[in-house]
């Protein structure tokens, strides 16, 4: 397949925290949260469509967003995902390490730079 | 991964979800501008892999491990189908190698787990009180006195066996009992099946205790389980005695292989065996007794020992004895000791060994039959692999097909397992003997098999799967040559070879053991057991005839038999040439020795005490001087006949020994007044023996064989005999069977040794085929480009056979030749188990060929077969 190597690939694990963000602002289905996603990351971010779907199923089953079928805007049938109560826990707790990681990492290699 | 009860999301709801997203995302790019055929190709293209990301979402666990492993098995299954030859090869071959794991695994199993079906057998022991006689042997005052004084046994019960005359119903009959101390069944913590079972407080010294215990199995068989059994008086050698009980069902007696019919007192002990030994401590004649019982909690075995050793020397001191002093050793109990368990163990531990390497070689030949199949699918692998299968897929997918392989050949093999322990619980190899073999398989044997089988297919699954996995798909689709090229590795090919020379030397030897069996069954004897009927008579010890009248009762036995004009010669013998009863020889001297100590014997003769008449009984050839006469008596000078060899050794020649004397050991002059030609005493396979025979009225036994002999049917013969004898004594018991049938124990060594090469043959015939077909068929699909090119070329079926069959042929010949020739030399050990095995017999020779041959024609027919199948234009087509 043919990639932008200019797109930032995701992290292993920070896809998980993304859509999670996502669904704050409400239900989306999953091309929506894949643009959204994309969007808010002013174009940087990479999300590979088809990874989304096994990771959706992966929350799906952990209880942190509930599923169901629905309709778009344009009237199309498509999967909308919600964020449950668990799911926002989780999104304050990964957001809190991420923050944590990305601000060492951060210290760390503006230490080097000196 | 969870096991799910319930699948939460149906894969066509994933899939839905998939095709949505397409459906959205060409929406968007149509609204942007994109032409309807792109925006859908790109959207298409901003999924990926959706076969994958559907892999993906069944490897998740929404599709339950259950159902995946399913899935595995229909996909197995069906690969199987495909093959017939090569799932019938795989299955067999390990059906009958786990089978034989099995079957060796459940025997020790019971022999070393489950020694006696008994409550708490953990803590059982039995006393071996000398380190070298390694049975389980002490007198019975000293058994009094180790179990009074021991502290580290709950109570030691005391057992012994031996064979006694009953009388239940008008019908007399020997049975096998064990005769018990009163504490037996409390000791062993057992609980009657019915009644009540013997107590220590049933004895109040010698000859008091009138009870007997009848064991659940002769209960079943010979009374159909009759509740008015117990209470029942039976007479054993003619002493009442009262049945109080049955014994639990299952429980056979304190000796494994071998269930007695009656429990009875230990005390009663002359009522059994006709004289009471109970007091004698020291003399060999003492009647000598196992002791067994439970270990007390939390007392070690060492320490044990040490009580009972502190015993044995305050007894040792206070009774010097012939014997050596004691020295306790505990033993698991069942077999008698180190007596019988470490020939037992020693031999199942030996069968197990050959079992496992039996099924390792069958790993080995699997593994390259196996690898053959993924080389043929090599090209359905790599488009696997092309479309999206993972390593992990392909991986599960060979592997569950070894795997399937390996459990159907695991369960028919266990089946036949336990048809085959069945048939043997059932075996009675003796008829004069209660043996039994009660190896029931458990849940280890089970599971031991069905281990063997999960490793077996893990093995020989392995190899094929890293085959499959080195390969490149890329490769493999476009040229067909994904695997490296590998030629049949040396170490295999001297493996096969190895496997080969084995299987050619168990053929070879198995057909000289049934030549010979066959041989011997047409051999001479020196008597002919064909015709004659064996009536076990034992006047003395079973029916209590004494001193003179013995020989009165024998004469008027004789007499009664010989007036049935179905009866053309009847006699009696004290012992039967061949039979089971062990040696019976005494040392002969020259008539004008003096010095008559055994080392200046002339001769070590066998002997046998007979009525007149015996040698037409047993149709032996008198071929000089007369036989024995009903005047050779008590009276009479002492007389005897002696076969050839002794008058040979003796006399220098056969027509010298008439008229001349010889001296017994003690002394006794002795006449020849014939001599009969020689025989077979003690085994089929011995040189001849010096033989005499002595008249039963100048030499009294009371326990004889009679001997009758008529042209009618054994059965027929053998009712008239009997309502003759039970005219003269109804409670005399007898114990009557066909001459031919009791050779069956002299014939036993040749057939198990017979049987015993025959299916090691068969399991090595089988390893063979398996390993030249593995062999030759991962060969043929190895060169199919290189023989379609051939055979594109103008190569005719000869040269494409040598080519692609060359190497596995010159294996089997080269195996089979050495086997043959190693089978042929170690032919000649044979002859010491099986009579006249010879390897020089053409049939032998021809016999081992052909067989190695078929060998070969099995195991390369499919091979050649698809050689010759191969179609040089789809070759081509296909590439």
């Amino acid at each position: 397949m043919i990639t932008q190597p200019e797109k930032l690939e995701l992290l292993q694990g920070t896809l998980d925290l993304l859509v999670l963000r996502t669904l704050i602002l409400g239900e989306q289905h999953g091309q929506g949260i894949a643009r959204a996603i994309q969007q808010t990351s002013g174009q940087e971010l990479l999300v590979e469509h088809g990874a989304l779907y096994p990771a959706l199923q992966r929350l799906e089953d952990r209880g942190w967003v509930a599923a169901r079928w629905g309709l778009s805007q344009n009237n199309r049938r498509a999967r909308f995902y919600g964020l449950t109560a668990k799911g926002r826990k989780r999104l304050a707790e990964e957001t809190t390490k991420w923050r944590r990681l990305s601000g060492a990492i951060g210290r760390v290699l503006e230490a080097g730079g000196e | 991964m969870a096991w799910r009860l319930r699948r939460k999301r149906r894969a066509e709801d994933f899939r839905a979800e998939l095709e949505a997203h397409v459906d959205l995302e060409s929406e968007l790019l149509r609204e942007r501008g994109m032409g309807e055929a792109g925006a859908r190709r790109a959207a298409r293209r901003t999924v990926g892999n959706l076969t994958r990301i559907q892999e993906r979402f069944y490897e998740s666990g929404h599709w339950m491990a259950g159902e995946a492993l399913w899935r595995d098995l229909k996909l197995a299954l069906r690969g199987l189908r495909a093959a017939p030859s090569f799932t019938l090869a795989a299955v067999a071959t390990l059906a009958v190698a786990i089978g034989a794991n099995a079957v060796v695994f459940a025997a020790l199993n019971a022999v070393v787990r489950h020694p006696l079906p008994v409550p708490q057998a953990r803590s059982l022991f039995v006393l071996q009180p000398h380190p070298d006689n390694t049975s389980l042997e002490e007198s019975y005052p000293d058994y009094l006195a180790f179990r009074d004084h021991n502290r580290s046994f709950d109570g030691l019960a005391a057992f012994s066996i031996t064979q006694v005359g009953l009388e239940a119903g008008g019908q007399a009959a020997p049975v096998w009992v064990e005769e018990v101390s009163g504490n037996y069944f409390d000791v062993l913590r057992l609980q009657p099946a019915r009644g009540r079972l013997l107590r220590a407080s049933d004895e109040h010294g010698f000859n008091s205790a009138p009870e007997v215990v009848i064991s659940y199995s002769f209960w079943t068989t010979r009374f159909h389980q009759d509740p008015a059994v117990v209470g029942r008086v039976v007479r054993f050698n003619r002493h009442p005695l009262t049945i109080i009980g049955v014994a639990p069902r299952g429980f056979a007696g304190t000796i494994m292989f071998f269930s007695p019919q009656f429990f009875v007192p230990l005390v009663d002990e002359e009522w059994f065996e006709g004289a009471n030994r109970l007091q004698q401590r020291a003399e060999v004649s003492a009647l000598f007794v196992g002791g067994i019982g439970h270990l007390k909690a939390g007392m070690s075995q060492a320490a044990a020992v040490a009580d009972l050793n502190a015993i044995g020397a305050t007894l040792d001191r206070s009774y010097p004895k012939i014997e050596q002093p004691y020295s306790f050793a505990l033993r698991l109990p069942g077999l008698y000791g180190d007596f019988l368990g470490r020939p037992v163990h020693g031999f199942l531990a030996a069968l197990q060994l050959l079992a496992a390497l039996t099924l390792l070689a069958a790993c080995l030949n699997l593994a390259s039959l196996f690898a053959a199949r993924v080389t043929d699918r090599q090209r359905e692998l790599a488009l696997r692999v092309a479309l999206g299968a993972g390593g992990w897929r392909v991986m599960r997918l060979l592997w569950s097909e070894a795997v399937l392989v390996a459990l159907l050949g695991g369960g028919i093999g266990l089946g036949g397992a336990v048809l085959l322990l069945r048939w043997l619980r059932a075996w009675q190899p003796f008829p004069q003997f209660p043996i039994s073999i009660p190896i029931r398989p458990d849940a280890a044997v089970y599971l031991f098999a069905l281990s063997l089988a999960l490793l077996a297919g893990l093995l020989f699954g392995a190899g094929a799967v890293a085959r499959a996995l080195r390969s490149d798909p890329y490769q493999v689709i476009k040229s067909g040559k994904g695997v490296e090229r590998e030629r049949l590795s040396g170490t295999r090919q001297w493996l096969l070879a190895g496997q080969l020379a084995a299987c050619a030397l168990l053929v070879t030897a198995s057909f000289v053991a049934v030549r010979g069996l066959v041989r011997s069954l047409q051999a001479n004897y020196g008597f002919n057991p064909t015709g004659a009927l064996l009536v076990q008579v034992d006047l003395t010890t079973m029916a209590g005839y004494a001193g003179a009248r013995v020989p009165t009762v024998q004469k008027r036995l004789l007499d009664s038999v010989r007036s049935n004009p179905a009866v053309s010669a009847a006699s009696l013998a004290d012992w039967l040439p061949l039979g089971m009863e062990g040696w019976k020889d005494q040392p002969v001297f020259r008539g004008h020795a003096t010095d008559l100590r055994p080392s200046r014997q002339a001769a070590d003769a066998t002997v046998l005490k007979i009525s007149p008449g015996y040698f037409q009984a047993a149709e032996t050839p008198l071929l000089a001087g007369r036989d024995l006469a009903e005047t050779d008596d008590a009276t009479a000078p002492r007389v005897a006949v002696v076969n050839q060899e002794f008058a040979r050794k003796l006399f220098g020649s056969l027509g010298r020994a008439t008229g001349e004397e010889f001296k017994l050991e003690d002394g006794t002059r002795v006449e020849v007044v014939g001599v009969a030609a020689d025989g077979k005493y003690n085994s089929l396979t011995e040189a001849p023996q010096p033989a005499m025979f002595l008249p039963l009225r100048q030499w009294p036994v009371g326990e004889t064989w009679m001997l009758v002999r008529s042209p009618r049917p054994p059965g027929e013969v053998s009712a008239a005999v009997m309502s003759a004898l039970h005219g003269l004594d109804p409670e005399l018991p007898f114990f009557a069977e066909p001459w031919s049938t009791a050779m069956n124990g002299a014939l036993f060594p040749a057939r198990l040794a017979a049987v015993a090469l025959g299916i090691l043959g068969a399991m090595g015939a089988l390893l063979s085929i398996t390993g030249i077909f593995g062999a030759a068929a991962y060969a043929v699909s190895r060169r199919r480009r290189e023989l379609g090119i051939r055979l594109a070329l103008g190569a005719g079926s000869r040269e494409v056979l040598e080519a692609s069959l060359g190497p596995a042929l010159r294996v089997l010949v080269l195996g089979a030749g050495t086997g043959l020739l190693l089978g042929l030399l170690t032919a000649r050990l044979l002859a010491y188990v099986v009579y006249q095995a010879t390897p020089n017999d053409p049939l032998v020779l021809a016999g081992a060929v052909a067989a190695m041959l078929l060998v070969g024609l099995i195991a390369t027919w499919v091979p050649a077969r698809r050689a010759l199948a191969i179609d040089p234009l789809q070759l081509l087509r296909e590439e």
